[in-house]
């Protein structure tokens, strides 16, 4: 029998909210506003309330996965990084830079959103980067 | 004081082994948040949850500690209540959520101000362990009910409920709200389709099943989650009076638990 709260900040958007993820016996069961936070003062939104579910949800995507004659298949991490290259150099080349776009999310840290704006700027030649916030 | 009491009493409770563990609150740095206290080592971390004014840091640990039961149906454990934590181990053992062999509830009273705040009728438990009881606030009317009035302003009401962000949190914080299908996710309480979609309509049906069904116990943690400060505990307050049944006004409410715990004690005993 192992209970204990964490205090954590909810990662789904910027705000910062401040929250409670419950964890009984290495399991995260739920979620609980702070109350204490000077930033949301003891309210979340409804996707904060459920931050719990996609931490060790059986969906979440822990592998890459590459589509093969139409099939997603899973693939080691060089194999996909190898494709996802030559493939964007390859649609650069033959239909210019603007036809890629890059989509960040909010689940990362700034240092990883700032990696990906640089890479689609610098290295790919775009501005067409969005982020999963925008909703 | 209070605290040095209550930090006594869980020690012994923890020394003979009366409690798996004491469910809490601790405080860490400037954060309070609920704890499984498992040794008295721990107990120094305790808090009543004021942080800044009483009662500014309370969460519902009832309904953690139910959880807890759910999946621990046969330990013992210790929870800290206030007057309205306690009427909600009362619900949650009227409907089996929690055994009430299986809970040992540790209270204190809360003070005077706190009860006129919330309009509490009986703020302090009957496993009082610390504090003074204050008086209550009897036939009580928060500032937010008489001023809105209920059947004579409901567009206003309605109005106020448009800003409904559907978060849920009333019902997630709720020490009460205990059902596996929940009525607020109804289908037909959620028009779907549109962009923006509409508001949801499920305060009024929330308030209804809350009162109607005599749940509410008026700890106003819903009103508190709410982040579109929608006056819940109020809108209840003025449902229950205009149900009109004498069983789901608070004061109401205080009189049929007092019967109920009798009922169940003599069923114990005989």
């Amino acid at each position: 029998m192992d209970y204990k709260t964490v205090l954590t900040t909810c990662a789904y958007c910027g705000c910062g909210c401040g929250l409670y993820l419950e964890v009984l016996d290495g399991r995260l069961i739920g979620t609980l506003p702070s109350k204490t936070n000077p930033i949301n003062e003891g309210k979340l939104c409804v996707k904060g309330w459920n931050i719990h579910e996609f931490v060790q949800h059986p969906s979440r995507l822990t592998k890459p996965l590459i589509r093969k004659n139409g099939t997603l298949t899973e693939a080691s991490w060089d194999e996909a990084l190898d494709y996802t290259a030559s493939r964007l150099k390859e649609i650069k080349e033959a239909h210019g830079s603007h036809s890629i776009a890059f989509l960040a999310s909010a689940k990362v840290t700034n240092e990883e959103n700032y990696v990906i704006m640089k890479f689609a700027r610098a290295a790919v030649g775009t501005n067409n980067v969005d982020h999963c916030a925008r909703l | 004081m209070m605290k040095e009491q209550i930090q006594e009493h869980v020690k012994n409770l923890l020394a003979e082994g009366r409690i798996e563990g004491f469910l809490g609150l601790r405080q860490q740095g400037t954060d309070i948040g609920p704890h499984l206290f498992k040794s008295a080592d721990e107990l120094g971390d305790l808090s009543l949850g004021d942080r800044q004014d009483p009662g500014d840091s309370r969460y519902p640990l009832d309904k953690i500690l139910s959880r807890l039961a759910f999946n621990y149906p046969t330990d013992t454990f210790g929870v800290l209540v206030r007057g309205c934590d306690e009427r909600a181990l009362q619900q949650l053992f009227t409907v089996s959520m929690l055994h009430r062999d299986r809970v040992v509830p540790v209270g204190f009273a809360c003070p005077p101000e706190l009860a006129e705040a919330h309009q509490c009728w009986k703020p302090f438990p009957e496993a009082l362990v610390a504090g003074e009881p204050s008086p209550g606030v009897v036939g009580g009317e928060d500032a937010v009910g008489s001023q809105l009035g209920l059947l004579g302003k409901l567009q206003e009401w309605f109005d106020t409920f448009d800003r409904c962000v559907k978060c849920y949190g009333c019902r997630n914080i709720c020490p009460v709200c205990y059902c596996h299908d929940c009525t607020l996710e109804e289908a037909a309480l959620l028009p779907t389709g549109e962009i923006p979609p509409a508001n949801p309509n499920f305060l009024m049906t929330r308030a209804m099943h809350m009162v109607g069904r005599s749940l509410c116990i008026y700890c106003g943690l819903c009103e508190e989650v709410c982040p579109a400060d929608i006056p819940l505990k109020s809108l209840y307050r003025l449902v229950s009076k205009i149900v009109g049944q004498e069983a789901v006004t608070p004061e109401g409410l205080a009189a049929r638990q007092e019967t109920a715990g009798q009922s169940v004690d003599k069923a114990a005993a005989g």
